[in-house]
């Protein structure tokens, strides 16, 4: 069950020809893939796209009607393989992942398609997941279209080009043979707007059917001979065949005037924020309406050499707007320039805009004005062309001292919080240890406060990067995973390479029976029952099963000293080979989701419902916040102390506390302090248990008020309200 | 029209580029962002405006910083270019979830005086790195509210968590409803209302906190002013004789500097609370020996700070943390009172308490008389044999008879901690500090004060106490360095400063060497060069 549902949303995927579409850029692609007639879809969740993997497996029903088959694909690398049903096939068929590290996991799939081509359009849908919001290394997927040879679209950001981008990629993939990415950048996958639907479409040929007429070409296999003609008729067949399509369905647009002095070359991704800065020099209308010619790359490869020269024949200067680096547009066109010989037309870009990061409002603006004031002042307003003084950026105050860093980190109740609490208590006692991490939620171990963990290396490849180590050592190394990473490929690449390198390390897969940093979507060894998918697979099985001799299965992570006596046990057993601790319990998001509203149903219907809650007295904790940092659950916070002795703030646990009861375990494994207790709200308790506690609660209180009787008891006065 | 005449003359704008609204909401993962803005996108859309909004899904959710953005215009048929992200400098309205969310999009130039409206939520929901700190991490608020009034063209400004907690919703209803208090959209407030009741969920909880935040935004209104904690009165029910005895010690209070009056009622409260009234007595004989000495040092031109620090740290040390106390807490009525108000129990529901104790050899050692505690300490083979024995965590359900007895029994041994061990150690370690404080008052007042302050650094329990009252005696080692400089109150209060960055003491580590550096004797240098 995913973290999102887009049940409701999907009903809109029904919608017929004229019909207006409202809703985010990822149920517009599926929309569009619907009519477009295509035949399968599939794809690997991760930022920014996991919301369409999502948004396709709820519409798997309406799919199913159109014969159309959904497949949530292991990896990158099963999606773009899934592709290969194009080749042979004329089916259209589309997978989604993020770029560029899952287009690194697919590559070598999409380098074999794209050799052999493809006879049914392929589409790979990638999230380009760069800039503000990323969680990965700041890389561009480009250079993956260019190295195999697929065509690389990359759209105006707004629904109705999204739309008629499916519409297109998948007719240039068919009318070059050859594969189309289409780049989604992390906002335009969640870009609100509205488009105009058409008609569904079911595929000419399913897959079911093809399965019927099975069918072979010996020519489009990847195997010399054949390999070589692969890359001969990319060139002498694909290349022009798709520029030929790229050129009569103008697939690359033009806005403003056909002549200008100077104008501006940008990706398509990039025209809302070019046209954002032009607003605001006065150089555009509201609508996009500018006096700037403007040639929007929608096609960010192949490089339409002659729209290229044509729009600079008679300009002065050329902007051209490409964000991330390296700069490939721009060194083809200096290229392209270069071989035409004597263009007198001076080209800009990397220099005027910063090389490397996010194009921002500010970036953008700055750079606009910077190649106006430097080739066309007069249209520039009066203020613009030669300000007094350098505005903005100055007068914003600092406040780096006071604002606190925020990144992400584990939420309320998280049950890997007391896995990465009992390994800091390892590391207390037996001191500091190599120690690899993975990608996932899991991650966060190396932020403050755990500070754990000093790589992260790739998906499912956590262990392996402690390869290096596995000879072991007078401390042995540890490394963690998740159970996404783990079935993406750290079955085989992590954890069969400790095996079969007799490796001394140890290994704890964190498994949370979700893939859970990407929104909750189910894995193998899922704990729910998902109507089309096999859940249920134990993590712990598969590692026996590939050798592992030393495993150890932990199936409540909340216990810290069990926890904490299994790390220290695996780093001290003399056992020789890899020494793997599966962590198991259930991520506290989905769990919440889950079992929120049956909690309320039962309280509603009588039946009994303990609610757990953790609390702090405050007049024991002293205020050292030992704790948090064991902890930093958000629900475990600070307030400052009532009373005027106290200097420092004490720990105080708010109403989102979930029980999950990291705080009393921690508090008694490190032997912190007896401030935390846990008080259980039981709703609708039976006759007996209200007679027993009634029975405690009148002795408890006799002892009370018999104590009270001798001392001093404080009246607290009400202070006057202000 | 031909597309050519269409395009305006050169260098001016098109008005109704002006007319797009911005809007970005800045907030905490986990805050309901989403919601907020699905609200926002569908009241423009019911107001007949074209709108756009973007955000950032993924990682970037889980509990850190996030941000989400609309445009609208209103609805004239063709499609407006509305960009996907906030540019700084150019942003309409700026809604944050959470105070220095405030002060990070004023520092990343989201909030301008000319345009914004800053709609903030005043309440802190704090950062890991404001928590791990061992003394008080806690960013100041107070700073970012004085940028944010030169910063935005209006600041509306309240603590919106609170309001909706009150109505039992979440913060992005309030949030909206300031959203619509504040006027900065053109639209009616009933088609918020609207907008939530169409949205189907929890509605009449969102519209509660949505009405109280509408109302607070409309009035302007702003937090009240927190007022430092005041010394709670000197008033107590119980037997007759017990209340005349503290009456007559809340009178021995107006002998002491007035400065110091306020903190001496709070200290000797606690110190009558924590032992007895006996306890009490020997409190404020203690203090008005310090007040004498602190008058004759000249005490009244620095306004009586070592009294009232005195007044601060020796009932602190005083009330020293051991098992008793603890227990003595644990088994009040109010506090049980305290505990079913904090998880909302009813009548028909039930509490059961759980306390997560783990006592180790230290402590039950020092809770032995005198005699036997130290007899034991010199034991090894005996004190390990009791560390087996105790040393464990347990957890014991305060709400059940035996386990509230054991507590309870424990919480009565206070009668007897004068002749305990732990209490011996205590009042001689206590002895020490004052002795040194008050020998250094006639000297250099100011490091005077300081060496009381240090008493600061001892809490907790356990290791944790072990490690406090480790830092506490390297900077009163620090301070003996410093003792002949004029500046030595400055150091002394560096060195707390310290002691109190974090857990290890590595910053106290650097702050000593930087002493020693400059008091090494100068022949050893001379020596050495």
């Amino acid at each position: 069950m995913a973290e999102r549902s887009f049940k409701k949303e999907v009903e809109q995927l029904r919608i017929g020809a004229g019909e207006v579409f409202r809703g985010e850029g990822i149920l517009a692609i599926t929309k569009a893939l619907l009519e477009n007639g295509v035949g399968y879809v599939g794809g690997y969740q991760g930022a920014p796209i996991s919301h369409l993997m999502d948004v396709l497996a709820d519409a798997e029903e309406l799919m199913g009607e159109l014969g159309v088959r959904f497949e949530a694909n292991a990896s990158e690398a099963a999606a773009a393989a899934m592709l290969a049903a194009s080749v042979q096939y004329p089916i259209r068929g589309a997978v989604t992942f993020k770029g560029p590290v899952g287009a690194n996991v697919a590559s070598d799939a999409l380098a074999n398609l794209a050799s052999g081509g493809v006879t049914g359009g392929a589409l790979i849908i990638v999230g380009e997941d760069y800039g503000e919001g990323s969680s990965i290394m700041q890389e561009r997927s480009h250079s993956f279209a260019t190295k195999s040879q697929m065509w690389l679209l990359d759209p105006r950001p707004n629904l109705t080009s999204l739309t008629q981008t499916v519409k297109h990629g998948f007719e240039l993939s068919e009318a070059s043979n050859t594969p189309v990415m289409m780049l989604m950048r992390i906002r335009s996958c969640h870009v609100h707007g509205a488009f105009v639907a058409g008609e569904n479409r079911k595929p000419e040929l399913s897959v079911r059917d093809a399965l019927s007429n099975p069918r072979r070409d010996t020519k489009r296999i990847v195997l010399p001979p054949y390999s070589y003609m692969h890359e001969q008729e990319k060139i002498s067949q694909r290349l022009p065949a798709a520029m030929e399509y790229i050129r009569k369905n103008k697939l690359n647009e033009h806005f403003g005037p056909e002549q200008g002095k100077v104008g501006i070359v940008v990706q398509g991704g990039m025209y809302n924020g070019l046209i954002r800065a032009l607003q605001r020099l006065g150089l555009a209308d509201v609508h996009g309406e500018t006096e700037l010619p403007l040639y929007v790359m929608n096609v960010a490869y192949p490089v339409m050499e002659d729209e290229f020269l044509d729009f600079c024949a008679g300009k002065d200067a050329v902007l051209i707007v490409e964000e991330g680096q390296p700069d490939y547009l721009e060194q083809a066109f200096r290229a392209i320039l270069h071989k035409a010989g004597n263009n007198p037309v001076r080209i800009e870009g990397k220099g005027m805009l910063p090389m490397a990061g996010e194009y921002t409002g500010k970036v953008m603006l700055e750079a606009l004005e910077g190649f106006l004031r430097a080739h066309a002042a007069d249209l520039l307003p009066a203020r613009k062309r030669a300000p007094n003084r350098p505005e903005d950026a100055d007068d914003v105050p600092d406040l780096s001292k006071i604002v606190p860093i925020r990144p992400p980190g584990f939420c309320t109740g998280c049950p890997e919080r007391p896995i990465f609490a009992a390994m800091k208590l390892v590391e207390e006692e037996l001191g500091q240890h190599q120690i690899s991490c993975d990608i996932g939620c899991h991650l966060f171990s190396i932020m403050p406060p755990f500070e754990l963990g000093g790589t992260t290396m790739g998906y499912g490849l956590g262990p392996a990067s402690n390869a290096a180590f596995d000879g072991g050592g007078e401390r042995r190394p540890v490394s963690f995973v998740g159970d996404g990473g783990f079935w993406h490929n750290g079955l085989t690449s992590s954890i069969g390479n400790a095996v079969f390198n007799k490796s001394d390390g140890v290994t704890v897969i964190v498994d949370n029976y979700y893939s859970a940093a990407t929104g909750g979507q189910d894995v193998l060894s899922s704990r729910a029952s998902n109507a089309t998918k096999q859940t249920k697979n134990p993590i712990s099985k598969a590692i026996e099963g590939i050798g592992v001799k030393w495993v150890r299965q932990i199936d409540r992570t909340y216990d810290v000293g069990k926890m904490r006596a299994t790390i220290k046990e695996a780093l001290s057993t003399d056992h020789e080979g890899p020494k793997v601790i599966v962590a198991s319990s259930e991520c506290m998001l989905n769990r919440q989701r889950r079992e929120k509203p049956l909690m309320a149903q039962a309280i509603k219907e009588g039946r009994r419902v303990e609610k757990p809650k953790f609390g702090v007295d405050e007049d024991v904790c002293t205020g050292d916040h030992a704790c948090m940092r064991l902890s930093g659950c958000p629900s475990l916070t600070l307030k400052m102390p009532e009373d005027p002795l106290k200097d420092d703030p004490v720990a105080h646990i708010d109403t989102s506390c979930v029980g999950c009861g990291n705080c009393g375990e921690v508090a008694d494994e490190a032997v912190l302090c007896p401030s935390f207790y846990r008080a259980d709200l039981v709703h609708n308790p039976s006759g007996f248990e209200k007679w027993w506690a009634g029975v405690n609660s009148k002795a408890i209180g006799w002892l009370q008020r018999r104590r009270a009787a001798k001392r001093l008891t404080w009246i607290e006065t009400m202070e006057p309200a202000e | 029209m031909t597309q050519m005449e269409q395009i305006l003359p050169a260098g001016q704008r098109d008005l109704r580029v002006d007319q797009i609204i911005k809007l970005a909401v800045l907030a905490v993962g986990g805050q309901g962002g989403g919601v907020l803005s699905n609200w926002i996108v569908a009241v423009a859309e019911r107001n007949g405006y074209a709108v756009q909004s973007t955000s950032v899904a993924g990682v970037a959710q889980r509990t850190g910083a996030t941000i989400y953005y609309v445009e609208m215009l209103p609805e004239s048929g063709a499609q407006p270019v509305f960009s996907l992200a906030p540019a700084e400098g150019d942003v309409d309205i700026l809604i944050a979830a959470e105070m220095m969310e405030a002060g990070r999009a004023i520092m990343r130039g989201f909030v301008t005086p000319d345009q914004t409206t800053l709609i903030a939520s005043t309440h802190r929901n704090l950062a890991t790195v404001e928590k791990v700190v061992p003394g008080s991490g806690i960013s100041d608020s107070a700073t970012v509210r004085e940028v944010a009034e030169k910063s935005a063209k209006t600041f509306i400004a309240f603590d919106m968590e609170a309001l909706a907690l009150k109505a039992g919703s979440v913060i992005s209803a309030s949030l909206f409803g300031a959203l619509a208090g504040s006027g900065a959209l053109p639209f009616e407030i009933e088609s918020y209302r609207e907008t939530i009741r169409a949205s189907g969920r929890g509605v009449e909880k969102s519209l509660a906190a949505f009405d109280l935040a509408c109302e607070a935004a409309l009035e302007r209104r702003r937090d009240p002013e927190v007022v430092p904690p005041k010394a709670r009165p000197l008033t107590a029910d119980g037997p007759a004789r017990q209340v005349k005895q503290l009456e007559a010690l809340g009178a021995r209070l107006a002998a002491l500097p007035l400065p110091a009056q306020d903190m001496a009622k709070a200290g000797l409260r606690k110190v009558v609370d924590y032992q007895d009234l006996a306890y009490g007595t020997e409190y404020l004989d203690r203090l008005d020996a310090v007040a004498a000495a602190d008058t004759a040092a000249g005490g009244a031109e620095h306004g009586f700070d070592f009294t009232l620090n005195a007044a601060k740290y020796i009932a602190n040390a005083m009330c020293y943390d051991d098992i008793l106390r603890v227990a003595d807490l644990k088994t009040r009525g109010t506090r049980f009172e305290r505990v079913a108000a904090e998880v909302s129990a009813r009548p028909e529901t039930l509490v059961q308490v759980t306390e997560f104790v783990h006592p180790g050899a230290a402590e039950f050692v020092s809770l032995m008389p005198r005699w036997l505690g130290a007899g034991i300490e010199k034991s090894p083979g005996l004190y390990k044999l009791i560390d087996r024995m105790v040393n464990k965590g347990r957890r014991m359900r305060s709400d059940r008879m035996v386990p509230f007895t054991m507590l309870y029994f424990m919480g009565g041994l206070r009668h007897w901690r004068r002749a305990l061990l732990r209490h011996s150690r205590e009042m001689a370690h206590m002895q020490v500090w004052l002795d040194t404080a008050l020998a250094r008052l006639p000297k250099d007042y100011a490091f005077a004060t300081e060496t009381l302050k240090a008493r600061r650094l001892i809490k907790g329990y356990s290791d944790t106490h072990a490690r406090g009252l480790g830092k506490f005696d390297r900077v009163m080692q620090g301070g003996a360095l410093v003792a002949a400089r004029q500046d030595a109150g400055d150091w002394m209060g560096r060195l707390i400063a310290a002691a109190l960055a974090d857990p290890k003491g590595e910053a106290l580590d650097g702050a000593l060497a930087t002493i020693r550096s400059f008091v090494t004797p100068d022949t050893e240098i001379t020596a050495r060069a």
